[in-house]
């Protein structure tokens, strides 16, 4: 009985050691055909990212990339399922939002010394971006893959309507006390049943067939493509640092007025409420359907927006603010490798190339989507737009004058959109006051101990 | 193998002697093997997917976890934390709201269907048509009475609109999210339910219809003291089944509104899913499970008591 057991022991031991060098990506892997699994949320990039691994594929012919799409309400859910039942796609699309948890659950593998090793140019990319996917533990988990902003999108023909010169978007300025030419424009834009403008005697606010700004939401405490535009260009910041803050400024008077101000275009009857906006369809089709004559808007949509039948859009830039600049988020995308991949040379090697110029700018910025995150790229990119018929500079723009601000990355984040979702929903609601930012901001800072 | 078993026990013993009468208890124990094996697919089915992951989430209900990482155990930290969860009352007061009107009102219109079935028309269409909205997937019954009644491009707001009425945004508004939810699910539920208390007005003998019309009982009357005594029973599995169900409501919220505007609509299992799958708060998620099983096991428990569902008022007849 006893050598049996033992040589079951031996095996067993054997098995666990080569398991665990298959763990380390700087050993070599048996040769041999091997086929990457890559998971990623949307299906408008999965043509360039296909059209990527089919050039990998052909410059290291063992390698096959599997690529499954999952829509983004079922990926997180899926892939944390996945990480537990050992079913994990070997590189998949990562986001700011979810990557530090993972990191901290060990669940990502750290490509620090991978990057060194092979000495890739971490200044080939737009500035910041590399910055964001070095977690608290100081470990690198991914390379830049792309990178989005956000600008004005508005209906040219409504527009036209009201008297305004596409010339004016371009320098609009906003304050929290008048609310500037940026709010002129929306009040003009915003038309009653009557047909009568915002601007003029006798509108009314509680029929409105046009409203001059669309809202896709609250924004809860991200607030990306509905008011961080607005707050950033205020002088406000999310927190004490970027990233990993430890102290937020919700309550700060930037924050609270700046909210102030942008609710009140709800009370003039210029902006539909939060009951209007979370009562059925989204903002694009309500857009699309001509009920809004201007939103803000990430640049990952661009293609969708132009999709819609019988609206014609233009982009323009963000409004400045008081600070006298515009600002946007900065935020953007990479892979990351799972832990527990067989095989980690080819999740890197798949990884590196989905980074690389020969992927971003050669395939990706051709297909007008997404801003690759390589910087020559960008003027592809940008050429590749305008040959669809779109002008994306408003986007671009905030590269050039250096209004760009990096989303933030913090621990928590899932309970801190939590506690600012009920929050900024009850203030667009008009159910409680921007002084209600006071207790949510003592309940984010208590998790932070 | 079976035969041999059930034909091996029939052997007189005292017991059998003495009442003088069948069965032998014998005979019972001989059946057991059998009992077992027919009843063993099923309670392995139950150990595996009900009663082990049952004890596990009562385990992981006196620990912290996130699923990646070893569960730690904390006692009873996290149903402290219940007490002073502003949430959960929240998420028990609009779940509370949710299955009075949603029982309140499928009850109604369902008996007043199953009746209306069962005295006017014998029709199988009829009964089809009103089992129709069931046939549809819940997330796809929600997400067309959502674009329906969205406050901006809805049908129905068009049509409050050409009635002069104003619109409505019965999804967004925090007062009325919860009702339109409810509502919705009647829609759907309607016909399942009027076609289960159906077959329990077909269970009533025609003979007491006879009677009462003779005695020359107008129709109202028949329904107050003869329909709906004699349904009790069956009235009262169908409410313990749709209760519970109805407490279940998750799909439609998660599909519609995610528990906004601000929390109106975050129900129990919806907050539940909410804390485990978004907010990788596994421990706390169960002992709200825990929770809700002690509740629901007494909601049903007191609805069995009340109604005397093991009763029937027939047999008095």
């Amino acid at each position: 009985m006893k050598s049996p057991l033992r040589s079951l022991t031996v095996t067993a031991a054997a098995l666990l050691l080569a398991a665990c060098g298959g763990q380390d990506p700087g050993k070599d892997q048996a040769a041999g055909p091997v086929t990457i699994d890559y998971w990623l949320w949307d299906t408008a990039q999965q043509p360039q990212y296909q059209a990527c691994a089919d050039a990998f594929h052909k410059a290291n012919p063992q390698y096959t990339v599997k690529i499954t799409q999952y829509g983004w309400d079922d990926y997180w859910n899926t892939l944390t399922t996945a990480f537990v039942s050992g079913t994990a796609p070997d590189v998949f699309t990562g986001h700011l939002s979810q990557y530090p948890q993972f990191a901290a659950q060990g669940q990502l593998l750290p490509i620090s010394d991978l990057v060194t090793r092979d000495k890739v140019d971490l200044s080939i990319y737009q500035d910041g971006l590399a910055d964001l996917w070095v977690a608290k533990d100081g470990k690198r988990y991914g390379l830049p893959k792309d990178f989005d902003t956000v600008a004005v999108i508005y209906n040219t023909e409504k527009l036209k309507k009201a008297g305004i010169k596409p010339e004016e978007m371009a320098g609009l300025t906003w304050n929290p006390q008048d609310g500037g030419t940026y709010e002129d424009v929306i009040a003009k834009l915003t038309v009653d049943v009557n047909g009568k403008r915002g601007d003029e005697p006798g509108f009314d606010k509680k029929h409105v067939a046009t409203y001059g700004l669309g809202l896709g939401g609250a924004g809860a405490a991200f607030g990306q493509t509905e008011w961080s535009m607005y707050t950033m260009s205020n002088g406000w910041r999310y927190g004490d640092r970027n990233p990993w803050p430890t102290r937020f400024n919700y309550a700060d008077p930037k924050f609270k007025e700046t909210i102030k101000w942008f609710t009140s275009l709800i009370d003039k009857g210029y902006m539909p409420g939060m009951e209007i906006v979370s009562s059925g369809v989204s903002q694009i089709d309500v857009y699309g359907a001509g009920k809004y004559a201007m939103t803000t808007e990430g640049s990952w949509n661009t293609k969708t927006y132009w999709a819609l039948k019988g609206v014609k859009s233009a982009l323009a830039p963000t409004p400045i603010g008081p600070s006298g600049k515009r600002a946007s988020l900065f935020n953007g995308l990479a892979d990351n490798i799972s832990a527990s991949t067989d095989n980690p040379d080819a999740a890197w090697a798949w990884t590196k190339f989905l980074a690389s110029p020969a992927c971003q700018e050669e395939i990706v910025a051709k297909q007008a989507v997404v801003f690759p995150a390589v910087k020559t790229a960008t003027a592809k990119a940008e050429q590749a737009f305008a040959d669809a018929g779109i002008d994306v500079k408003p986007f671009t723009t905030h590269l050039k004058e250096g209004t760009t601000h990096l989303a933030p990355i913090a621990e928590h984040w899932a309970d801190i959109t939590s506690i600012m979702t009920e929050t900024m929903e009850s203030i667009f609601a008009r159910k409680s006051d921007v002084n209600s930012l006071d207790e949510a901001n003592n309940r984010i800072n208590a998790l932070f101990g | 193998m079976t035969s041999e078993t059930v034909h091996a026990a029939p052997r007189p013993t005292r017991e059998d002697a003495s009442r003088g009468a069948h069965p032998p208890p014998l005979r019972r124990l001989g059946d057991l093997p059998v009992a077992v094996m027919f009843v063993l697919p099923a309670a392995v089915g139950f150990a595996a997917f009900y009663l082990w992951p049952a004890l596990r989430g009562l385990y992981l209900s006196l620990t912290k976890y996130n699923v990646l990482t070893p569960p730690r155990f904390v006692g009873l930290e996290n149903y402290e934390r219940i007490l002073g969860d502003h949430l959960f009352w929240n998420a028990l007061k609009v779940t509370a709201e949710y299955v009075m009107i949603n029982i309140g009102a499928q009850t109604v219109i369902s008996v007043l269907l199953a009746v209306l079935m069962h005295r006017l028309t014998r029709s199988l269409v009829v009964r089809g048509v009103v089992l129709l909205p069931f046939l549809v997937a819940n997330v796809v019954v929600a997400l067309v009475w959502f674009w329906m009644l969205d406050y901006q491009l809805g049908v129905v707001n068009h049509a409050l609109d050409w009635l002069g009425l104003d619109r409505v945004a019965f999804f967004g508004d925090s007062a009325l999210a919860i009702p339109t939810i409810a509502m919705v699910n009647t829609w759907r539920h309607i016909g399942y339910t009027a076609l289960l208390i159906f077959a329990g007005l077909q269970m009533i003998p025609r003979s007491v219809y006879e009677a009462a019309a003779l005695d020359g009982a107008s129709e109202w009357r028949t329904f107050w003291r003869i329909t709906l005594p004699l349904l009790r029973p069956v009235m009262a599995l169908v409410l313990v089944l749709t209760v519970i169900g109805s407490f279940q409501v998750f799909d439609t919220v998660a599909v519609t509104t995610g528990g906004g505007p601000i929390n109106a609509t975050r129900v129990i299992y919806f907050y539940i899913y909410d804390l485990a799958f978004n907010r990788f708060n596994f421990g706390y998620a169960a002992a709200l499970s825990s929770v809700l099983f002690v509740l629901l096991a007494g909601i049903a428990y007191l609805q069995l008591r009340l109604s005397r569902t093991g009763e029937s008022d027939l047999k008095g007849a």
